[in-house]
């Protein structure tokens, strides 16, 4: 067993780096021209009617919760306010990120921002760790986007349920940001041309959460926080739940998405605060096809794709005892059966780069 | 520099492009909304990736990696991560036939 190293400056990025797997060719299912054409069309009407939704839902329950505030009455307004301020702001800065949710680039960018504000995420740093996430999946040391880090440290998984260690993480990452722009880090992803961009986002979140926090301290009243800044911790369990359900448990270092991710079935709620990226696998090998047109590709792909999980319960059931004795052995992996009808998984190509994924490590 | 037939008109459809390789280089020629035909270099300049598995809407080019995108009259960089232009090669269009004056 070795240890996981996943600093991009650590030896398991300069491997990744060196022995070609960064620059490997990703297994693709095929799909045929004409009907990936027609996947791949943009349209505004269905995000229109989803953020008209979501937006109206959570000015309704803010001011539900504002109206019957400081009494108990008003807390489920409040969490319901949460979920859709600190998880569905999760899947829209991801899909608007990507560009496909609207078709009008302008409405993309619209959410985007509001979006990447609410998740606590600078909106001009994050696009590029998700190219990254995009090329890179899963690759240690190069992938700046790994939630369950191996070995799994539980502690970590439970805190950010609250969002706690992401606020942690963000509140002096932002500070620097303001201050100087992107971290050295950042900077090994974040191209020179944007990092004005970066610090010029920084400074107007600051700014915002300044005058929120004084807005709070000069009417003596919890409200302005419990609008702004404390929904993406006490309503964060949402997009946590579904995040970690993404790639847990599975394999590192591959060049094939139905090794390092999952498809899970789910209720429409969590499907429309999700937006459609329970169907993951499909998501990551075909990033051009939009939210509201991955049942279809689902639809298409299946008998190239392992089972996809029934319900969240039964993907959780199956994730976690394999999280758990990651705990023990960060080499384990769920490697999941293929139909018959699926092409094998890509598993010529660099499995055997030392230190990485020995194919002993599946069971 | 040579005009080389690269493909037929009927080739590729509207509103669409596809892949052509020719002396150890790779090209995208696309045939757009209007009618007209174009040429790029035919990676992204991103990540290397191949642009024919990509989107045409309207006059822009998405790449299918990280949905950068690129004006494919200009090659001009339009949507991050694309942040450096594409390379664009002259086309002439002759009897059904496309020719691209390849650099
Ligand atoms: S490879 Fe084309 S946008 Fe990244």
């Amino acid at each position: 067993m070795i240890k996981r190293n996943y600093s991009p400056f650590g030896p398991d990025a300069q491997r990744a780096v060196e022995s070609g797997l960064t620059a490997a060719e990703w297994y693709h299912t095929d799909v045929p021209r004409k009907v990936m054409k027609d996947l791949m069309a943009r349209s505004d009407q269905p995000a229109i009617r989803d953020t008209i939704i979501l937006y109206g839902c959570m000015i309704l329950f803010a001011g539900l919760g504002i109206a019957l505030w400081p009494s108990w009455w008003s807390a489920p307004f409040w969490l319901a306010y949460g979920v859709l301020y600190g998880s569905a702001s999760d899947s829209r800065w991801h899909e608007c990120g990507h560009g496909t949710a609207f078709k009008t680039p302008w409405m993309n960018t619209v959410v985007y921002e509001i979006a990447s504000f609410m998740i606590m995420r600078n909106s001009a740093t994050w696009r590029w760790s998700h190219a990254r996430h995009h090329s890179e999946t899963y690759l240690v040391g190069r992938d700046p986007e790994i939630a369950i880090m191996r070995p799994p440290e539980l502690a970590k998984l439970v805190l950010n349920v609250f969002g706690i260690i992401d606020v942690l993480k963000f509140i002096p990452l932002i500070l620097r940001n303001a201050i100087s722009g992107p971290t050295v880090e950042e900077r090994t992803f974040v191209p020179q041309s944007e990092w004005g961009k970066v610090r010029r986002v920084a400074i107007i979140y600051v700014a915002i959460y300044a005058v929120t926090i004084l807005s709070a301290v000069a009417w003596g009243s919890l409200l302005p926080l419990l609008l702004i800044g404390l929904p993406r911790m006490y309503g964060a369990w949402h997009h946590v739940m579904t995040g970690l359900l993404q790639h847990g448990g599975l394999a590192d270092n591959v060049i094939d998405h139905r090794l390092n991710s999952r498809t899970v079935l789910m209720n429409p709620i969590s499907r429309f605060i999700y937006w459609n990226m329970n169907y993951h696998v499909e998501h990551h090998m075909f990033p051009m096809v939009p939210y509201h047109a991955l049942p279809r590709l689902h639809e298409v792909m299946k008998a190239d794709l392992p089972p996809p999980n029934r319900s969240i319960a039964e993907a959780f059931r199956e994730m976690w005892p394999a999280i758990r004795r990651q705990m023990m052995n960060e080499d384990y992996f769920l490697r999941r059966t293929l139909p018959p009808t699926a092409r094998p998984y890509r598993e010529d190509f660099r499995q055997y780069v030392p230190g990485m994924m020995p194919t002993s490590a599946a069971e | 520099m040579p005009w080389t037939l690269a493909c037929a008109t009927d080739d590729i459809d509207e509103e669409d492009l596809i892949r052509w390789d020719h002396g150890g280089q790779t090209f995208a020629i696309y045939h757009s909304p209007d009618g007209e035909f174009f040429a790029t270099a035919g990676l992204c300049t991103h990540e290397n990736v191949h642009l024919c598995d990509g989107l045409v809407m309207g006059h822009l080019i998405e790449c299918p990696k990280h949905n950068g995108q690129f004006d494919y009259r200009t090659g001009e960089a339009k949507r991050a991560p694309a942040c450096a232009n594409l390379k664009t090669y002259p086309v002439k269009v002759e009897g059904g036939r496309i020719f691209v004056e390849v650099a």
